[in-house]
């Protein structure tokens, strides 16, 4: 939209509002803030090789364990719960469930700490439509299959803007100052995108859907995954950096990954798998982002959630009889122990090594595990006690600053249609490098300070005035945010030998598809416990 | 300045300077001190009409103004070489910061913090230059006027320019030129005057440099003509939207900026610079606004203003005995404050917002509307236009179904919607939009002048028919509405007939996408 005098004048006015704002807040007290979890003492203790003692009277029997309450282990206990199936347990070190969904909540506000937004599932997606449906976000599905949805479920409009040259415009790609090549570049790109959205193999498999096990495997989609995207888009020409800097963005921010290191399939994917055939599905969006989605698959299993329990051996006896899952309470450090039928490992690969007793032994098991790799990232909520003033397209949901390491911030009070006053920013920054594990201990080192002044730095970037106005900064350092689609990982080995299920452990996680989304997750938490229930089923007729 | 401009001659031997009537170099002290005086008013003008408080601006830019002219006296006593080029840099000097002061001050008000600082420092330089000018000018004359009828003619050419000043910007420029256009043209003036100075006292200028000093009177005038050509769009907004008035109060709140400007016969008030009503003839926009859905409902005990915090909407309300409780919803409590307390305000709504039967909420509409359990017989919506995107939700499907949840069956709701002949696509898509979130809705439209021909809309959960008598008793209180006026509301012409148009939702806000396209093209 074009800066219109009316909006002109509208920013002139408000300017010395903003001016007497910045006096009173300079004689506020400092910015506070603390690095919230996730907890890594224990964690780190139990890969120290501590194993604690379970007492005779701590054991308990169920059918099955699930371990991790992230969005696939929940949507595993869900599914559980609907198949009629009641003994199980969800076993979560955090003290709260959600993963890498969970939410905050920071003067007053709903926020997220991860995954805020959820595009609006298309008809083949029935079991998440009927989730939704569930917990009253579709109201209705038509004949077709196509969910709909009241409005103040989508994301509010303005979605998004762009810090760029001093000011912010809308939409993501910068369009001011950019050549006419740039703009061919992008509409020729965005037309390649379309091409792969509405490609169809032989038998008629969408070249990339979500989930995406239903993605074509033919060879034309396959060899997408041979080189990164950055190599792609050189090969077909795309070279303005404009369409360069939002191709990477859009890595970054669903990745956590430049370009140059996911794959040309995970590239496409992003764009062309959310595609419904003439723009891009709309989000769904919450003001504490996807934590509202965890606590409705949370709440109606709040008797089977067990948090601050971390998990320190799950041994499998091989078939012969229940597998043995023993876990501490974080906060007292007392054991307690579980025999299950079958266990359901909802938590990432890497952990798996750790926790599963004789995994390491299996060289094939190992190998795949290895090829799992996680990026990084710092996540800040920022207090605002007044709004800073703006220039040029008006505050949207998403804030993108062109060329900057982060990858801007979301406003928790967007949903709520809070327009004035208080309010949250959450912001993101992606830490990639050559060695994720070097990076990942940058991170882990990285003192409250440190963080709050880069977060600081990037915000006043796009608002001069804006410290003054701070109130807290909380940061959250997630040193395994997300599965990395690398190069050759889609095609690999190694994601299907570690989705086989292993002496009655059962995998689900979202790092299965090398995609960290919540569909991805919801997905493989369902498909787990409905091989749970089949398998047990089958175990009852034999007995019988 | 003339350190380095090689002119040299000393200036107590008499030179002679080119010839030229007499009256000519007295018409160049009266642009000189007119110009001066111009700067002085406009800045003035600019900090009483964007500050607010008139007498406080006036005193303290008059005090800067003349303490620098003081200043600039004195740093001539200073200058002993090269007087005529030192006169002509001046010049320039008035000329580029002078002509300048206005846009800038806009500017500076509209993108930075620092718009006080930014006042004194230009009304202190100008000052100081303007100081400068006179003596310079003396010093130069003094060898060829006797020195009493030198002081005398200088200083009586001064004031009297100093009264052109006075004249033409109260009558002249700021009705005809505004406030930029006025800045930039007496910018010229000075720029001018450089440039003929440049032949005038071409005798007392040396060879070197003087090239460089046209050229550059040439460079400064021609800055200001660009100035001139782009200042448009600001003088825009100055003038004709915001500044035809004398300001009588100018608040800044946390929501928006109210102000008040005053003409002798009537007094406006607007929103961010937008006009929300004119006290001559604000009835006609606020009877058609309440007693059609009034006289519709069959029931009119609870009602609902949202928006409307000036108390207008409310002052006919309260014409009706039966109604029993209103409550009005604004967001800004300055806006409802002022209404209640500020006399010319509390005059034209009749202290409607004092009533023991209005309650007064200042909360977002969209978020009392949320948390609301009351009911309502009719709800009057007085919105500002959409013309941000906290305002564009307030006519969502999404704002029009928590409303519902308000309403009584035999509710009757009516709203402003923008002017269905500059925005027919605004002003169809609030009224399709309504319909969509499940209401009956019926166009209607009115005459304010100064609006223009204003677009309004009766919605219903139930059909019902129009409205087509006034009680007696009530007639005799309206102004505009009579058993004839108020059913020819309803009758829209062709040229007002539907468009076209998107349903206005959360997730697509194509209403105030529409609003800002057909509000640009009308401007």
């Amino acid at each position: 939209m074009e800066l219109s005098r009316r909006t002109l004048l509208a920013g002139a006015l408000a300017a010395p509002f903003a001016g007497l704002a910045g006096c009173d807040a300079r004689s506020s007290p400092p910015i506070r803030g603390t690095i919230i979890g996730p907890n890594r003492t224990v964690g780190h203790r139990l890969r120290d090789g501590w194993r604690p003692m379970v007492p005779d009277g701590a054991w308990e029997e169920v059918d099955v364990v699930i371990v991790g309450g992230g969005v696939a282990g929940l949507a595993a206990a869900r599914e559980l719960r609907q198949q009629g199936c009641e003994r199980f347990v969800v076993l979560e070190l955090e003290l709260e469930v959600g993963g890498t969904s969970r939410a905050g909540s920071v003067g007053g506000f709903g926020c997220p700490w991860g995954a805020h937004y959820l595009p609006l599932p298309q008809a083949h997606q029935t079991d998440l439509i009927e989730f939704l449906k569930e917990i009253g976000v579709v109201t209705h599905v038509a004949a077709d299959g196509t969910p709909s949805v009241p409005e103040e479920a989508l994301c509010r409009d303005p979605e998004e803007r762009l810090w760029v040259d001093g000011r912010w415009m809308e939409g993501l790609y910068p369009f001011t100052g950019a050549s006419d090549d740039d703009r061919r570049q992008w509409d020729e790109f965005l037309h390649e995108m379309a091409k792969w959205a509405a490609f169809r193999d032989d038998d008629g498999h969408p070249a990339f859907a979500i989930p995406s096990r239903l993605c074509s495997a033919d060879e034309r989609v396959l060899e997408l995954d041979r080189l990164s995207f950055a190599d792609w888009l050189d090969g077909l020409g795309y070279t303005s950096l404009r369409l360069r800097w939002v191709a990477d963005y859009c890595c970054r921010d669903d990745y956590g990954l430049p370009a140059s290191s996911v794959s040309a399939w995970a590239g496409v994917f992003y764009f062309a798998s959310r595609w419904n055939g003439s723009e891009a599905q709309p989000l769904l969006t919450w003001p504490e982002g996807n934590g509202f989605l965890v606590r409705k698959l949370g709440e109606p299993l709040a008797d089977r959630l067990r948090c601050g329990w971390a998990v320190a051996s799950i041994v499998p006896t091989g078939g012969s009889g229940p597998c043995e899952v023993t876990a501490v309470d974080v906060a007292s450090d007392a054991a307690h122990g579980w025999r299950a039928k079958r266990i359901i490992f909802a938590a990432p690969q890497f952990l798996a090594p750790y926790l599963i007793a004789g995994f390491r032994n299996d060289a094939r098991r190992m190998e795949a595990a290895g090829q799992f790799t996680y990026g990084s990232w710092l996540v800040a909520n920022v207090a605002l006690r007044d709004r800073p003033r703006e220039t040029g397209f008006p505050l949207a949901w998403d804030n993108v600053p062109y060329e900057s390491n982060s990858l801007g911030y979301v406003v928790a009070t967007h949903q709520l249609g809070r327009d004035f006053g208080p309010t949250v920013l959450t912001w993101y920054e992606p830490w990639h490098g050559d060695d994720a594990r070097k990076v990942r201990r940058e991170l882990e080192e990285l003192s409250w300070n440190e963080g709050a002044a880069r977060v600081l730095a990037d915000l006043t970037r796009m608002h001069p005035d804006i410290e003054p106005l701070i109130e807290s900064i909380d940061l959250m350092k997630w040193g395994h945010a997300m599965i990395s689609p690398v190069v050759g990982f889609r095609e690999g080995a190694a994601r299907s030998i570690a989705a086989e299920s292993w002496q009655g452990i059962l995998f689900a996680n979202t790092d299965l598809s090398g995609l960290a989304l919540f569909e991805e997750a919801f997905d493989h938490g369902q498909r787990a416990a409905r091989e749970v229930i089949e398998q047990l089923a089958a175990s009852q007729d034999r007995r019988g | 300045m003339e350190a380095d401009s090689g002119v040299e001659e000393p200036t107590s031997a008499p030179v002679p300077m080119n010839r030229a009537p007499l009256f000519l170099l007295y018409l160049n002290v009266l642009v000189i001190a007119t110009c001066g005086l111009i700067y002085e008013l406009l800045a003035g003008t600019l900090a009483s009409y964007v500050l607010g408080d008139s007498v406080t601006q006036f005193s303290l830019v008059i005090g800067v103004y003349l303490s620098a002219l003081g200043v600039g006296a004195w740093l001539s006593g200073f200058i002993t070489r090269g007087l005529a080029r030192c006169f002509i840099e001046v010049e320039l000097g008035v000329a580029l910061i002078g002509g300048a002061s206005a846009p800038l001050l806009f500017l500076t008000f509209a993108l930075a913090d620092w718009f006080a600082p930014m006042l004194y420092g230009i009304v202190f330089a100008i000052g100081t230059l303007v100081g400068l000018e006179l003596p310079l000018l003396m010093r130069i004359l003094k060898s060829h006027l006797d020195f009493n009828d030198l002081v005398a003619r200088v200083l009586a050419f001064d004031y009297i320019g100093a009264l052109v000043a006075s004249i033409l910007f109260p009558l002249l420029l700021v009705p005809r030129l505004g406030l930029v256009r006025t800045s930039l043209v007496f910018g010229l003036l000075n720029a001018a005057v450089a440039l003929w100075g440049t032949w005038l006292l071409r005798p007392l200028l040396s060879e070197r440099g003087l090239g460089g000093l046209r050229g550059r009177s040439i460079l400064v005038a021609g800055l200001l003509v660009v100035g001139l050509i782009k200042a448009d769009s600001l003088t825009h907004f100055a003038e004709e939207q915001l500044f035809t008035n004398p300001v009588v109060h100018a608040e800044t709140t946390h929501y928006q900026r109210i102000v008040v400007t005053q003409s002798t016969e009537s007094f406006q008030l607007f929103l961010n610079g937008n006009l929300q009503f004119n006290s001559a003839d604000e009835y006609r926009y606020h009877e058609a606004l309440v007693h059609p859905p009034m006289l519709s409902a069959e029931r009119h005990e609870r009602v609902l203003v949202l928006g409307g915090g000036d108390g207008l909407g409310v002052r006919e309300v309260l014409r009706y005995p039966s109604v029993k409780a209103v409550t009005l919803v604004d967001i800004d409590p300055a806006m409802t404050e002022l209404s209640a307390k500020f006399p010319p305000l509390a005059e034209l709504n009749g202290g409607s917002l004092s009533d023991p039967r209005v309650t007064v909420v200042n909360d977002d509409a969209m978020l009392w509307l949320e948390r609301s359990e009351s009911l309502f017989d009719v709800v009057l919506i007085d919105f500002p236009d959409p013309n941000t995107f906290s305002l564009g939700k307030l006519y969502t499907t999404r704002f029009y179904r928590l409303l519902r949840r308000r309403l009584t069956d035999q509710a009757v709701v009516s709203l402003q919607c923008t002017s269905p002949l500059v925005a027919p696509k605004s002003y169809w898509c609030i009224l399709k939009t309504l319909e969509s979130a499940g209401f009956y809705v019926r166009p209607y439209h009115a005459s304010v002048p100064s609006f223009g021909d204003w677009g309004f809309a009766l919605a219903t959960i139930q059909p019902r028919p129009i409205p087509r008598t006034i009680p007696d008793e009530l007639a005799a209180s309206l102004r505009f509405l009579d058993n004839e006026a108020l059913p020819a509301l309803f009758a829209m012409s062709r040229d007002l007939a539907p468009v076209e148009v998107e349903i206005n939702r959360l997730d697509n806000q194509a209403l105030v996408r529409y609003y800002e396209a057909e509000w640009d093209r009308w401007n």
